[in-house]
Order: structure tokens, then sequence, then C-alpha cells
């Protein structure tokens, strides 16, 4: 199993000024091309990073465990109870172990990550979550040599998720990843945004984010975290193999068997504003591209 | 008193058009405005279809002929709001960039049912005149029979794009199979209603 020291993982002021650096970038090759194709590049690179409203983020949301309407979240999670909570890691793992939110808040410290999230129905936002990557959760036990895949469950609690009462997709909500998926910096165990505790109809209390696959990878309100021999089965897959398949990483160039991925919506951006380019692996190919190398991301999509 | 109803059909149509405009051009259409009036003017759409359909059911049951004055209204009014639906998608989303929105035509299918379904509708909106009706004489009730096709291929268009069965697009389904229902047993009878 690969270990990631701590050094490996960017601290958030590099992280920050990188993409300071990127977006500077940005704005010189806009500006100089901003006399042949003006709509396209003017968003590239400013409005693209600017970050989502916290009424946006929090108020438009998938979360069909709450309804599947986007505003239902926001609606019908205020009462969701967030406390006790415990996150449990079995598996195929040498010692399984539980871990309550208070021990996990004192055990890892969250800093500022700013990543987008693109939707896998077309539209994306800029999030300042608050989080520590999940790999130094996951150290904190030894997998067996069997264990290939990491599986996520999210809870099970129809009584206060009004929509597990219906079967729109097979609770609770399952997803999963390679192991080196998992274990990359980039993936994220997420405690809040905007500085703020995280709120219910984002995930509360413990969600993960994984800024380089399509929205419904990150799962939200995870009670399970499973190592196991075998590619799991998420819900989404369940639901529709042909059209959400285990990797769903952001690709403008393999669409949605009904529509298109090459371009995106960019929220809170008004109803004049046009659609911008969806980049591959949503902008975060210099980080993650390695891991699949060789891989023919049309088959596994 | 049929005039003035026909005028007061005539308004109540444009009211969610007015309203449109008024949540356009007031901010108010949530964190994506371009979707929710797609969806917005898609549903209105699949509103005057049924509309229009229910109106020689209503002639039948309440014996009042009162109901057929206004299908040309509601029928016109089901190009409008298809066309400015059509409008949205190719002009406020895709800005009229052709190579992409051919792709989607000729590829999704939910997009190619609900545009041949906007083509359908031309020749309908064309012959929809009261000059037409005389000059095509029967012809013109079978090519007027294309709005049943045109409500079925609507409501697929509305099923196939959402992400998972859901409630809504099953329900215009079901009521654009039952409108369509009635139609079957007015034949039966041999009574002909069109």
């Amino acid at each position: 199993m690969i270990k990631f020291k701590n050094s490996e993982i960017t601290p958030e002021i590099i992280y920050k000024n990188r993409r300071s650096f990127i977006k500077s970038i940005g704005l010189g090759a806009s500006s100089l091309a901003i006399s042949t194709i003006p709509f396209v590049n003017k968003s590239l690179a400013s409005e693209r990073d600017k970050l989502t409203s916290y009424k946006d983020i929090t108020t438009y949301n998938n979360y069909y465990e709450f309804g599947t309407s986007k505003s239902d979240p926001y609606r019908n999670s205020k009462t969701f109870k967030t406390t006790p909570w415990e996150i449990a890691i079995e598996g195929e793992v040498e010692k399984p172990i539980k871990l309550s939110m208070e021990e996990i808040s004192e055990m890892f410290i969250s800093e500022e990550r700013i990543y987008r999230l693109r939707c896998v129905e077309g539209w994306s936002m800029v999030i300042p979550w608050m989080g520590f990557s999940l790999s130094e959760l996951l150290s904190k036990v030894n997998p067996t040599n069997k264990a290939k895949f990491v599986e996520f469950e999210s809870v099970y609690d129809p009584a206060q998720m009004k929509g597990q009462r219906y079967p729109v997709l097979n609770w609770p909500y399952n997803e999963g990843l390679r192991i080196d998926e998992a274990m990359h910096p980039l993936t994220t165990v997420v405690t809040g945004l905007y500085g703020k505790k995280l709120p219910n109809q984002n995930g509360a209390p413990f969600r993960i984010f994984i800024p380089w696959k399509y929205g419904f990878k990150s799962a939200k309100a995870i009670v399970k975290i499973k190592f196991v021999e075998n590619m799991p089965t998420s819900s989404w897959m369940w639901a529709s193999p042909r059209e959400y398949g285990f990797y769903s990483n952001v690709n403008p160039n393999v669409d949605h068997p009904r529509w298109s991925q090459a371009t995106e919506r960019i929220i809170g951006e008004g109803v004049w504003a046009p659609r911008v380019k969806t980049l591959m692996f949503n902008g975060y190919g210099d980080e993650v591209a390695n891991l699949y190398t060789g891989m023919d991301l049309k088959k596994y999509f | 008193m049929k005039k003035y109803l026909k005028s007061g059909v005539f308004i109540l149509s444009t009211v969610p058009f007015l309203l449109i405009l008024y949540k356009i051009f007031l901010n108010k259409l949530g964190p994506e405005p371009v979707k929710e009036i797609t969806h917005f003017t898609g549903e209105w759409t699949l509103i005057f279809i049924c509309l229009t359909l229910l109106m020689s059911p209503l002639k039948r049951f309440t014996k009042l002929s009162v109901w057929i004055s206004f299908r040309r209204t509601l029928g016109l009014f089901v190009f409008f709001y298809a066309t400015l639906h059509l409008l949205t998608y190719v002009g406020l989303d895709y800005r009229f960039s052709w190579s992409p929105i051919l792709d989607d035509v000729l590829k999704k299918k939910y997009i190619f049912i609900g545009f041949t379904a906007w083509l359908l509708l031309l020749p309908l909106a064309i012959t929809s005149s009261q000059k037409m009706v005389l000059l095509l004489k029967n012809n013109w009730k079978k090519l007027h029979r294309l709005i049943y096709v045109i409500a079925i291929f609507g409501s697929l268009h509305y099923i196939w794009l959402s992400k998972t069965i859901f409630f809504r697009p099953l329900v215009y389904l079901i009521i654009i199979l039952v409108l369509l229902s009635l139609r079957i047993k007015i034949k039966n009878r041999n009574i002909n209603y069109g």
C-alpha cells in the first residue's frame, strides 16, 4: 500500500499560490485571445475560479436521501441529527477500528481546500471546503494484501431521510474508489465549508470529496469505510450501469449516453453567461492523470 | 360571449410567458437560470398539449361545443412555448454553436425526439387558419392528428432526459395516454370527433 508522507500533501498556502499563478497565466492568455473568441475566453480563467456563493453551495444540492429536487436537501435536512456519529473502518484490514467524529476532529487538522465541483449533470461550483486528506485517516489501519478497493457506505435512516422511503436508488448510498485513488492527497475528508461547520445538506458530519471525479462519487454522511478485494458496485452503477461507470472521472471527451459532457455551466453566473469548456480531470490532470496511464478512459468511464 | 371566452383563454395562455419574463429580468431563477427557463418552457409546452387534447373530450362530456373553439388558440400556444423552449436551448444555452447542437440532435435520443416533435408541429401551425381548414378539407383532420404523435414524443422527451425515474415526467405520459384512450373509445362507437 502506498503511504504518503505529510510533506507530500500540498500545503494550503502553496496550493493557493499555485492557483493564483494558474489564474495569472490564464488571464494573460485570455487577454491575448480576447479579440478572436471573446465569449469563451473571458470566462475561462477569471470567472471559472471565482468562489461560488455560500448561498448557492448550501441551497442547490443533489442529495437524494433528502429528496430529488435541488432545493430539497436544504429544506429537509434542517433537523438531521449528526451527533453522535461513528465511522467504522473495516473489511480487509488487520484490525478494524471505529472512530467518533470528536476523535476524528482531534486527530486531524482541517485546512481550507478550494476545489471545483463538476456535477455529472453539466454544472460546476468552486467551493472552499475545510478538510484533510483521506489518506491520513486510512493510514490508521493496515490493509491486508487482498485489499484493492475502498468502499464508502452512507447512513441509512429513512425516519430522518425522507428520500430513502422511495426506491430512487438502492439505499444506503454506496460509492467506491481504487486504493490509489483513495490515497491520493487530493481525495479529501470534508468537515466544513467557508470556514464553517459542514451544513447537513452538504453531507455533514463526514463526507469525502474527489475533485477530479463527477460529484456523485463524493459520498455524503458516511458511516462505513470498507477495504475490499473486488470492485464495488456503486448505487449509481446499480441504477444505470450503462450511464454511470465506476471511475466517473470528469472527461469532456466521453459523453454521458444521454447528454454531452464537453461543456458546463458555472453556478451563480446568471442567465446571460455562456457555457465554458469542461477540463480533463476537472482541471486536476497534472496531479491525477498518472493514476490512469495506459487505461482506455472511454472503456473505463 | 364566445368571443370574450376566447380572448380570456388567449390572455390566460400568455401568463406563463409573462411570468418567465418577470423572473428573467428580476433575477428570480436561482443558481441555474438557463436550465430553469428550459424546464419551464418545456413543461408549459406539455401542459398546453394536454389542454389542447382535453377540449374534444370536454365537449363530449359537457355536451357544450364552446370547448372546441378554444382548441386553435391552445394549439398555437403549444407551438409558441415549444419554440421558446427550442430557442432557449439553441440560442441561450448553446449560443447557436451548431456543431455541438447537431451532435446532440443526432446522438442523444431525447433531443432527437424533442426536435422531431417540434418539426411535426410546424405543419400544424402553418395550417392552423380557418382558410387552411377549408382548403385542406378532410386532409386537415388527418394532418392534425399528428398532435397525438407529438404528445407521445413530448412526454418521452421528458422521461428520457430525467436522471432516474421520476414522478413528474411519468404523470405527463399517463395524462396523455388517458386523453388519447378517450379517443379510441370515440372511434369504436363510430362517432368522429377528430
